[in-house]
């Protein structure tokens, strides 16, 4: 009933190739949208914005990065925490160094850096693939913290190697107050979910389904297996880096190198685990759901568990539990959340009726 | 000259090291093309279980066996909680569950134990001695000798029991293994059992070395381009690709660092296993995948 098709015919091949083909979807996402931009940054308080909701919408970015690459092209990595640091670093230094130069341009230019150190890094894959691939990212991993660790040009030279974020002006517009980064956060992370969902319906997105669900098939019909590889490591790194940036500049303000370590990889990772590989939805979910769950634990375990479990405690029952999650998901819910979700559309289309 | 052979032998032994987890990957690797990221936490349990009785007042060898007992029944639960369920899934799933398996040991070992640091002494002394002109430490030499007698033990094991005859079955062709009778489930359950055993071993030689924490754990990052080097599926492999390993990284440190900068040897393997994999994509010892569509 509530997402009811009847009725509603594509006339041009333009409406029938459209991502929000119904009605109903296109009201609930620009009401969606709407209400995040208009009405939240009115009535949400600075701990939301800074400590909920722009690390939500940045790990979301991240998230979607990897789920492009592992999800969609079926590499799997473990080095997206990299790719971050080069964005960040990278966006730092043209601010830094071009004086004038437009933040969001910095952005972009952040990102296209991190794609070109995704390619090099992807380029083992055209002889390796699977497990022995994670080698390949692992290597960028640990490389890249070193790099920017070592040599203090990165850090413009600063004694413990942290860059901090430029004055967040775009158009004139100051950001920097927790609902102006908020905002900007917001802004771009949609546009570049938009243009990701145009990508994965693209020729290049089937061509990365295809490599994913088997690469030998793949390349005896026909699709340049390496060069496939080469643009989802590219896109990827591109999603990836400009995450980088954001997290530097509107989340933490200031980062070291170690704030892009193996742990946050694997929290990526495990975004699209739980959120749903091959999914640009789950990535929302899963980020929610990484970032909700230590903050609804701590909560708990604050008002629930006081004298009993102490700090430590919680942090390594966080673990259990996120480790439990994880198999949990594995076992009973491969696609992860996001199929949860299609399951209810599929039940709201249906509703109030049962078959 | 002498300080070249120094290094190089320091390196090689210290690579022993890291056979030594990467011993544990390929036997599971082997048995059930898992990729068991899980077995860093297992050494770092081993351990930790091992010096907290130890600390506790238990003898030795009482402690020895209850560990063992420990890792015996984590095993069996693994495969009886996660790798049950997830037969036939993608090898890319099961990675990840061993990711989960991987935080719920860690954080069980140190809500059991705590995370504070545990100095652990095997009674064999770290000090180096001389042997024609070239310093060589004690205890680098005990760990070599451990691995070698470990990698017969597997090696009797694997080849003259009947449990490593159906060990090589399954890991020879799963679907033949079941239809002469094999009971899979259990196999599993023991090759994680001989797993756990061997981060026995190595969770006490490095927590002698480094102290018994919560690092322990990151060892297998270092066993990870072992593995690759050497190839999966073979123990053999896994000696020589640790060689490998340990040498290049220390002398890569001595000789490379003072141009680019020290602290290299955290991606140097790595960048090597890459290197490695250009020209054989299954390592030096791996079996080479044939695909068809």
């Amino acid at each position: 009933m509530f997402f009811s098709e009847a009725g509603q015919f594509s006339t041009s091949y333009a409406a029938d190739r459209r991502i929000l083909r119904l009605r109903q979807e296109r009201g609930v996402v620009w009401a969606i949208l709407g209400v995040a931009l208009l009405v939240v940054p009115f009535v949400g308080n600075d701990y939301w914005f800074s400590a909920i909701l722009v690390p939500f919408l940045v790990l979301s970015l991240a998230g979607l990065g990897l789920n492009l690459l592992t999800g969609y092209a079926g590499q799997l990595s473990l080095g997206s925490a990299a790719f971050m640091a080069v964005g960040a670093f990278a966006a730092y230094n043209f601010l830094l160094r071009l004086p004038g130069l437009p933040l969001l341009a910095g952005f972009v230019l952040g990102g296209l850096v991190a794609a070109v150190v995704g390619v090099f890094f992807g380029l083992p894959s055209r002889r390796i693939k699977g497990f022995y691939l994670i080698v390949a990212t692992l290597a960028a991993q640990f490389f890249v913290q070193w790099v920017f660790t070592q040599y203090g040009w990165f850090s413009n030279f600063n004694s413990s190697g942290v860059i901090s974020a430029p004055p967040l002006l775009v158009g004139g517009y100051d950001f920097s107050d927790p609902a102006g980064r908020y905002v900007l956060t917001l802004l771009v992370v949609a546009a570049l979910t938009a243009l990701a969902y145009r990508l994965v319906r693209s020729d290049l997105g089937r061509n990365w389904m295809a490599v994913r669900d088997m690469d030998t098939a793949a390349a005896v019909i026909g699709i340049p297996v390496f060069k496939t590889k080469l643009l989802a490591f590219a896109i990827s790194s591109f999603y990836l880096g400009v995450a980088g940036a954001l997290w530097a500049f509107t989340y933490l303000g200031t980062v070291e190198p170690h704030g892009f370590d193996l742990t946050r990889s694997f929290q990526v990772l495990f975004i699209i685990i739980i959120g749903g590989m091959g999914s640009i939805l789950g990535n929302f979910i899963g980020a929610a759901f990484i970032v909700l769950l230590p903050v609804l634990l701590s909560n708990l375990g604050g008002s629930l568990l006081v004298g009993i479990i102490d700090v430590e405690q919680t942090e390594n029952l966080q673990k259990i539990i996120f480790g439990v999650l994880i198999i949990a998901f594995l076992i009973r819910e491969p696609d992860g959340l996001a199929s949860l979700w299609q399951k209810l559309r599929a039940r709201a289309r249906l509703w109030p009726l049962r078959h | 000259m002498e300080f070249f052979f120094e290094v190089l032998i320091g390196g090689l032994l210290a690579g022993i090291m890291y056979s030594m987890v990467a011993i544990g990957f390929v036997l599971i690797y082997k048995a059930s093309g898992v990729f068991n990221f899980a077995q860093g936490s297992m050494v770092l349990f081993a351990a930790l279980t091992f010096v907290s009785l130890l600390e506790r007042g238990v003898a030795f060898a009482l402690a020895l066996v209850i560990t063992l007992a420990a890792m015996l029944v984590m095993a069996f639960a693994i495969e009886r909680a996660v790798l049950r369920y997830l037969v036939n899934r993608p090898p890319i799933t099961l990675f990840m569950a061993t990711l989960g398996i991987s935080y719920v040991i860690e954080g069980l070992a140190q809500t059991l134990w705590g995370s504070q640091v545990h100095g652990l002494d095997l009674g064999v002394k770290d000090e180096p001695f001389e042997v024609s002109g070239i310093l060589l430490s004690q205890f680098d030499l005990f760990a070599a000798g451990t691995a070698a007698a470990l990698v017969i033990a597997l090696s009797i094991l694997f080849n003259w029991t009947r449990i490593g005859l159906s060990l090589r079955a399954v890991a020879d062709d799963q679907l033949a293994a079941l239809a002469v009778g094999l009971r899979l489930q259990r196999i599993w359950g023991v090759v994680w059992a001989v797993a756990g055993f061997v981060a026995l071993v190595a969770g006490l030689l490095w927590g002698a070395r480094l102290g018994v924490q919560f690092s322990l754990s990151l060892v297998v990052l270092k066993a990870l381009p072992v593995l690759i080097i050497g190839g999966f599926s073979s123990i053999g492999g896994a000696i020589v690709g640790g060689l490998i390993v340990g040498a290049s990284e220390k002398l890569a440190e001595i000789y490379l660092g003072p141009f680019i900068g020290g602290g290299l040897e955290n991606w140097f393997p790595y960048a090597l296993a890459v290197v490695f994999l250009l020209f054989r994509p299954a390592g030096l010892f791996g079996d080479h995948a044939i695909e068809r569509v």
